[in-house]
């Protein structure tokens, strides 16, 4: 314990700096990883670079400790919230050096739930990956999220629940998008933690993702086999 | 008036749940949650036909858990029993555990849970939207805020995750199954620990009472 109160972050090369990372996003730590940011900044690190690998490079191993049962909810939001102090800071960055950008996604909670840690970590961890996440929020009718597709024209339209009383709006959602003509402009993905891969397909979406980390690769397939398409 | 010695203690409800003495041609089979509101109607109404069987109520903390404890339970005791009732609502399972009721031909409560039919389902449908924002508790909720809430969200050890749980909420429902000032006063402490306005509501037993009144009262 006392060894690791004696790291002075700034002192500690490249490699060491992002594996302290990486220990102190698990660990939940924003302070220290505002920090790490700031110093990866001072050495002329890219914004992008030290988004990739160092902040999601560690919520990805946090992210498996979750679904292999080793972490749980309060530490994974413990980590994204120090990733998100990181963020804070490497945004308005990112903007200025145009990093590359893999896809853009509208995101919203269903109408009648108000729940949105899932939600908030898949836009944290798309962003990561190099998403542009527009979030509607919570308790949406499908008039919201037939709005922001009009406006924004992303490539996914993620929704998410967590309520078994709520999940079900999900398809009233997909059958409007079918009932005008829109369905097959986006990949749809769906979340939360009542919902199943099985319901993910009955209700019409392209995928269930079980977890942000999931999301995130089902997203980058889907987008990629949608270029693809268009290339073709 | 029934003593209180005479009731399950709550932590035994809601780790290893409860089983009545009593004999009975009929078993209900129950959330630990609800072991006291059931025994103290059984009480009022001189239900001895009905034994009771409670599951741990910590399932719920674990939804996806419920349908096969309570499929087994069934298929425990059925032998020992003329009918089986099970008491619980969908409690999130996604209409997993009526599924498996219809198959083993056992009949549960209707509703999407026990905030739902202890206020009366169709009232609380009714409210709807008007709700989206608010967090329930029932008596055994407000006993046991700790064990369920507090702890299982890691609270205890990081209170400043509260307002990433809570902070769409607006206000807690306290449902009042029974007149109890302590248990009042200790809902508000629970709304104040959340954060959130306080409103306490008497619901009684609602449709929980009046379902097991029609099981208990049928004919063979």
């Amino acid at each position: 314990m006392s060894d690791e109160e004696d790291i002075v972050l700034s002192e500690l090369n490249d490699d060491e700096l992002v594996e302290q990372m990486f220990d102190d996003l698990y660990d939940g730590l924003k302070e220290e990883i505002e920090e790490g940011v700031n110093i990866l900044l001072e050495r002329g690190w890219t914004p992008y670079d030290i988004l990739t690998k160092a902040l999601v490079g560690g919520m990805t191993i946090v992210g498996h400790d979750f679904r292999d049962g080793i972490l749980f909810v309060p530490e994974v939001l413990l980590a994204a919230n120090a990733m998100k102090g990181g963020m804070t800071i490497l945004k308005p960055l990112l903007a200025e050096t145009g990093a590359p950008r893999v896809g853009k996604m509208v995101i919203g909670t269903v109408k009648g739930d108000i729940h949105d840690i899932g939600k908030n970590l898949v836009s944290m961890m798309m962003e990561g990956a190099g998403f542009e996440v527009v979030d509607i929020g919570i308790n949406n009718p499908v008039e919201n999220y037939l709005e922001a597709l009009e406006t924004e024209q992303p490539d996914i339209l993620g929704m998410s629940a967590l309520l078994t009383t709520t999940m079900p709006y999900m398809k009233v959602v997909i059958d409007t998008l079918v009932e005008q003509g829109l369905r097959e402009d986006y990949i749809v993905l769906v979340g939360g933690a009542p919902l199943n891969e099985e319901f993910g397909k009955a209700i019409g979406a392209d995928a269930y993702c079980r977890d942000a980390a999931v999301a995130v690769e089902t997203a980058k397939t889907f987008v990629s086999r949608k270029h693809n398409q268009l290339a073709g | 008036m029934m003593q209180p010695t005479e009731l399950p203690d709550d932590a035994s409800l809601t780790t290893s749940g409860y089983n009545s003495d009593s004999q009975g041609r009929i078993l209900l089979l129950a959330c630990g949650a609800l072991a006291r509101e059931i025994l103290d109607l059984k009480r009022r109404n001189g239900w001895d036909h009905m034994a009771l069987t409670c599951l741990p109520a910590i399932l719920h903390v674990h939804p996806e858990k419920i349908t096969q404890a309570v499929q087994e339970a069934i298929e425990k005791h059925r032998e020992d029993y003329d009918q089986i009732f099970v008491v619980y609502a969908d409690c999130g399972t996604g209409g997993l555990l009526e599924k498996a009721c219809t198959e083993l031909g056992v009949e549960m409560v209707k509703g999407p849970h026990c905030y739902s039919f202890f206020e009366g389902n169709q009232a609380f449908e009714a409210r709807g939207e008007d709700e989206t924002t608010a967090f329930y508790l029932t008596d055994f909720l407000a006993r046991q805020f700790d064990a369920f809430v507090w702890k299982p969200l890691g609270l205890d050890r990081h209170p400043e995750l509260r307002d990433m749980y809570f902070g769409n909420y607006t206000k807690l429902v306290y449902q009042a199954q029974i007149d109890d000032p302590n248990l009042t006063a200790r809902a508000r402490d629970c709304a104040d620990r959340m954060g959130l306005e306080f409103e306490r509501r008497f619901t009684g037993y609602g449709d929980l009472e009046t379902t097991l009144a029609e099981w208990a009262n049928r004919k063979p």
